[in-house]
């Protein structure tokens, strides 16, 4: 049987005494979108922040289509497939929208280290990142520096600059926070759009429920860094677990 | 055609062009334009402080790396010259050895440097490169039967280069085209070859990756650039360029001593030029180091001349006497990094976008 896209085994960090992902253990299957829920401190950045390498784990191991990935870098994970849209808009400011496309277009390409050939006669990846400003919606601020966008907008960049790396994993670390009503839809539209590709691994940090409801085929729940429950989306919601970890109902 | 030389880089304001054309007819014709020795010497500066501080905005304004050993590359390829002519003799194969030993040491080092300490923070890494560059300059005037210690080393150049050889029987256009002509030829020559290619480095995919890197290095790592690499690779064009720099003032001045390469003065002197021209923009290194040179050589004759006008007046004749040039070096730099935060590069480009 074929491996899992990404799977964490054990996957546990330790700031001190305090255990911020316990034993994490979970599978995510091509092809799914998985939902992480949990409230504020929960661990699901943390658990994210693990997976893609940014923080490396006290104890346990990643799995990326089977393979040990534990170990490695940050960038060489994001060269094995992985993917990333930062929950805080982590991009580069002073250089322009176009700019930041093209750098996520050219590591894809791999060519990062060529010193002496003009990057304005790499036609074919400029216009690749073209296309996907205008899969984003950014194509008419193509010249504008990121500083100067809308909160909206950089968060629309942020989802672009993955897109780019053309990933297995897409790691959604809540896309729609801080957005204005009227700009959620195209990022929901996007992650539909992924999501109707066989292959996609998605995994989703949300907060709306709705969001969630709409675009999950299954919940997984973080409380106190520990995996509480896991399952089709309905089940899961209506688990007395969930109640009390999540929307902050005492059991009964 | 022009665009294509520059890499696509181009100047993005009228005044800068203007600027950047003078400069470069300048020095073309230096040899004819400005006759006599002291004007060829400065025009020779000029030209291997541009690469000088071009190759160290390739670091500071490019990468975000603040490095203080960029004078110990530029005095590893003057004591390449040096030790070669002076140990095997003046001849081109000794050049040969001692621009290729001196870029290996440089290369060696920038490597060293670069894995061992730029994983650091930036604030380390600047420690770390101004510990090693002081040993270096300690190592260099206390390995006497080597380097000449503090003295330093004078040498004979090949033939070709020296003052009595003539090129042609007849002067050109007046001007009879010594050793010394030829020499600068080949300095002008060889610093306009490398800041083109320092041009074309920063817009290739690897220049905008540097740039990424200085603005957000986590975001970098995280879409694939291994960051410790890129900056390692960067510190390394910018030591060999450094080196090829400090060749060429070699072979200019015939002279290597600690005071002309080494010393900590020099490390100022481009750290102020990049920051005056403005950081992040090759062309930025061109204006800073044409001012800084000119200012250096010729503010105490115009002080001296104003001194002697205003003689007259009271306080005015003691300000302006030509012993106080450094004062007002000084006051001029605090001016300019007060009135132009983005360098004076910047400021054209910036008042274009206004106008």
């Amino acid at each position: 049987m074929d491996a899992p896209a990404l799977e964490t085994r054990d996957l546990t960090i330790r700031f001190g005494g305090h255990v911020a992902v316990d034993r994490v253990s979970c599978s995510f299957r091509a092809g799914t979108l998985t939902a992480i829920v949990g409230p504020n401190g929960a661990g699901k950045t943390t658990y994210f922040n693990l997976i893609s390498g940014q923080l490396k784990a006290s104890a346990g191991t990643v799995l990326l289509k089977g393979e040990d990935v534990t170990a490695l870098p940050v960038s060489a994970r994001t060269h094995r497939g992985m993917g990333r849209a930062f929950q805080l808009t982590n991009l580069f400011p002073n250089l322009t929208v176009a700019e930041n496309v093209r750098l996520a277009v050219q590591s894809r390409a791999g060519v990062g280290l060529d010193l002496m050939r003009l990057w304005s006669d790499r036609t074919a990846l400029i216009e690749k990142a073209e296309a996907m400003l205008g899969r984003v919606r950014l194509a008419d601020r193509r010249q504008a520096t990121v500083a100067s966008l809308s909160h909206g907008d950089q968060r629309k960049l942020e989802v672009a600059l993955m897109l780019a790396l053309e990933p297995d994993i897409f790691m959604f670390d809540e896309p729609t926070a801080g957005m204005s009503v009227d700009e959620v839809p195209t990022i929901l539209e996007l992650i539909q759009e992924i999501k109707s590709r066989a292959q996609a691994t998605i995994l989703l940090v949300e907060h709306k429920m709705d969001v969630v409801r709409s675009l999950a085929d299954r919940i997984i729940v973080l409380h106190n860094g520990q995996l509480v429950a896991d399952g089709p989306p309905a089940e899961v919601i209506a688990s007395p677990v969930v109640q009390e970890a999540y929307l902050g109902v005492a059991a009964a | 055609m022009i665009a294509r030389l520059l890499s696509g880089d181009l100047p993005r304001s009228h005044a800068l062009t203007v600027v950047l054309v003078i400069v470069l007819v300048s020095l073309a014709g230096a040899p004819f334009l400005f006759p006599g020795s002291q004007s060829l010497n400065v025009a020779a500066k000029i030209c291997v402080f541009i690469v000088l501080a071009a190759s160290y905005d390739l670091l500071l304004g490019y990468t975000g790396i603040v490095s203080f050993a960029h004078t110990m590359f530029y005095g590893i390829g003057g004591y390449g010259i040096a030790i070669a002519m002076h140990g095997i003799g003046a001849n081109w194969g000794a050049m040969g050895v001692g621009i290729a030993l001196a870029l290996l040491v440089s290369l060696i080092l920038a490597v060293v440097i670069g894995l061992f300490s730029l994983r650091v923070r930036a604030i380390f890494f600047a420690m770390i490169t101004l510990a090693v560059a002081s040993a270096f300059a300690v190592l260099a005037s206390q390995l006497r039967d080597i380097t000449g210690g503090e003295d330093g080393r004078s040498y004979s150049v090949p033939a070709m280069f020296r003052p009595s050889f003539r090129l042609f029987e007849q002067p050109v256009l007046g001007v009879s085209i010594t050793g010394r002509i030829l020499t600068y030829y080949i300095v002008f020559t060889s610093s306009l070859l490398l800041f083109l290619a320092a041009l074309r480095i920063v817009n290739s995919p690897f220049g905008r990756v540097l740039q990424a890197i200085r603005e957000n290095e986590f975001r970098a790592e995280a879409l694939g650039y291994r960051v410790v690499v890129y900056r390692t690779v960067a510190s390394v064009l910018s030591a060999g360029m450094a080196t090829l720099a400090g060749v060429l003032m070699a072979l200019w001045l015939r002279y290597t001593g600690p005071d002309t390469t080494l010393s900590f003065a020099i490390m100022i002197d481009i750290l102020l030029m990049v920051v005056i021209g403005g950081m992040g923009t090759l062309y930025g290194a061109v204006l800073g180091a044409t001012i800084f040179i000119l200012a250096q050589n010729y503010l105490q004759v115009v002080m001296g001349k104003l001194s002697a006008a205003t003689s007259g007046i009271p306080l005015l004749p003691q300000l302006l006497h030509p012993d106080r040039w450094l004062l007002w070096l000084g006051i001029l730099f605090v001016l300019s990094v007060y009135f132009f935060p983005t360098g004076i590069v910047g400021r054209l480009r910036s008042g274009r976008l206004k106008a």
